[in-house]
């Protein structure tokens, strides 16, 4: 009995503020938009019995769905979310995998340290961090200054508002996702390995790509899917970094919901974004249960 | 292993500089006296002392503390609650489904969340104010804390609990006597991601909070829109502080429990 009510709170709960907000939003974005409150047609009527249910159903149709195929905004800002993901994804990569290389390689007192170093910044305000960019790529900001004053550049460049901006804000923020994994399986390698290859006669940077990076793979993928997964649905990033030229859906939906006030086509926008993001997320988990598997 | 080549030195120190110098440059103008964030123009702490008399800030403030106290404290609860049952519990209807609505959240796209909620509170005519953010934030974090609590309930030896049990205790004793002084470690930092995750949250928040309440993040995103400002760079440092502190302290907290542990297996080894 009591087994019965510690399964159930939870449960309840997880239904009642997961499952069913997301049927609604399904409703809705199969509904049409209206200018009531609220902004949509058709609304359950159950007083109306079996035929208020069957007039309900007759009047949902995919028009918003149609919607975004025939504007070209919408498939414009997923392509190019899924573009930006990718390729700040193999960017954090590159910036990541040397540091936690380093990292691993650091001697062992250190690094509860720099391990430490890494997960700080994950603790602060993600918009802090998106904002402590602001300052130093903006025209006149600190950036700017400095390659001014070293007589790099003349006249200064536009960073801040581009899609540059976004990759640099993306790189800065997700780091940690990517450094973390990676260091994990950099740091369980056996290190006698890299000697027998270097005594079989692999050059350093030979033994490094045929030995340290084949068994860092693990780490590489849990750290891309990390990265890339909540990017294509970012917001704060494009939307304090970004331009008008910074196409993503996160952004899209946010201001189809709060400036354009139709919430039929941002729910039809979110059902499409998950619909996207159900095959790398699917990926992912498969990936994860192999590694279990492998370790276990 | 342990040789850092140039190459390992150097990737260190940039890294690190990169990860630090945004927030150390942020740090420093914010005692900056000049009202132009770029230009240095001597030291002040004048930013701070507008800052505490910014009634709309400290409002905001007060409610995103509120919200983060209630929702950290409930997901602790319905979190621990749900990993007990997913590591321990055995087979039960729609078990999959309840571990499929665990992990969905985490991957979830905040937007996503948001407006989902968001349609359900209108759908059931909800006020949104203080408690719909509460609702909202406990569910999403509630999974964080269910991740990091089973993490540790799958390491730690179920014999324990057994015994417990064959010595008289009922399911609901061992469970206070024996378990959770065992997984207090994973609950507290579970409780701490839960409150720094709500703390944070700017998406979510927007789409639940109603004009009656309006979190931090929303006020320093509505101010940030407009440019970069010494208040915010005020108010940010203030925020780095505290969450450096909490983490250090948590850590060494956590850290001194676990020797503890070791030492308390070590001495029950010996004396077997």
């Amino acid at each position: 009995m009591r087994r019965a009510v510690l399964i159930a709170i939870p449960y309840v709960w997880l239904l009642a503020l997961f499952m069913v907000p997301f049927f609604i939003v399904l409703k809705i974005s199969l509904s049409d938009t209206a200018l009531a409150i609220p902004p949509y047609t058709p609304t359950l009527d159950f007083s109306a019995g079996w035929a208020g249910i069957k007039e309900f159903f007759s009047q949902l149709d995919l028009e918003n769905f149609v919607w975004l195929t025939e504007d070209d905004l919408y498939w414009k800002a997923y392509l190019s979310s899924v573009k930006i993901a990718l390729i700040s994804t193999f960017l954090t990569l590159l910036v990541g995998y040397p540091i936690a290389y380093g990292m691993a390689r650091a001697p062992e007192e250190w690094r509860p340290t720099l391990m430490m170093l890494v997960i700080l910044p994950f603790w602060t305000s993600f918009l802090i961090r998106v904002y402590a960019w602001m300052g130093i790529l903006s025209n006149e900001g600190y950036l700017n200054q400095l390659l001014l004053w070293t007589g790099i550049i003349s006249t200064p460049l536009t960073i801040l508002n581009t899609s540059t901006a976004v990759y640099i804000g993306i790189v800065y923020t997700y780091l940690p996702f990517m450094i973390l994994p990676i260091y994990s399986s950099l740091e369980r390698m056996d290190g006698s390995l890299i000697e027998a290859a270097e005594d079989l006669g692999c050059s350093r940077a030979q033994a490094f790509w045929l030995v340290t990076v084949p068994l860092s793979k693990p780490g590489i993928i849990a750290g891309c899917f990390l990265v890339m997964i909540p990017v294509i649905g970012e917001f704060v990033i494009p939307s304090l970094l970004g331009g008008s030229g910074t196409l993503m859906i996160g952004k899209v939906l946010w201001e189809e919901f709060f400036s354009n006030r139709d919430w039929p086509v941002a729910s039809a926008v979110a059902i499409v974004l998950l619909l996207i993001l159900v095959v790398p997320i699917v990926l992912f988990q498969r990936n994860q249960q192999k590694q279990a598997e492998a370790d276990g | 292993m342990n040789r850092l080549s140039w190459f390992n030195t150097v990737s260190l120190t940039l890294g690190f500089a990169f990860l630090y110098i945004p927030m150390i440059i942020l740090i420093i103008f914010s005692f900056n006296e000049s009202k132009l964030v770029t230009v240095w123009a001597g030291f002040s702490t004048k930013w701070y002392g507008e800052l505490v008399q910014n009634e709309a800030f400290l409002d905001a403030a007060w409610v995103t503390i509120r919200v983060a106290v209630f929702s950290s404290t409930l997901a602790t609860i319905l979190g621990t609650a749900a990993a007990y049952v997913l590591v321990r519990g055995k087979r039960f209807f729609g078990r999959t489904l309840f571990s499929g609505m665990i992990y969905a959240p985490l991957v979830m796209p905040e937007v996503i969340t948001g407006l989902s909620l968001l349609l359900l509170f209108i759908g059931i005519g909800l006020d949104r104010g203080i408690l719909t953010i509460v609702l909202a934030h406990t569910t999403f974090s509630m999974c964080f804390v269910s991740v990091v609590v089973s993490s540790r309930l799958v390491t730690f030896d179920k014999s324990l609990e057994e015994a417990a049990l064959d010595l008289g205790c009922s399911p609901a004793q061992a469970f206070g006597l024996v378990t959770l002084p065992i997984i207090a470690p994973a609950v507290i930092s579970g409780w701490l991601l839960a409150f720094t995750l709500s703390l944070d949250d700017l998406v979510i928040a927007s789409f639940t909070s109603g004009p009656s309440a309006t979190t931090l993040p929303i006020k320093i995103f509505s101010a940030v829109r407009l440019g970069v400002s010494p208040e915010i760079n005020a108010l940010s440092t203030i925020m780095i502080a505290v969450v450096t502190v909490g983490v250090i302290t948590a850590s060494l907290v956590t850290k001194r429990a676990m020797m503890r542990q070791r030492q308390d297996e070590q001495a029950a080894g010996r004396t077997e």
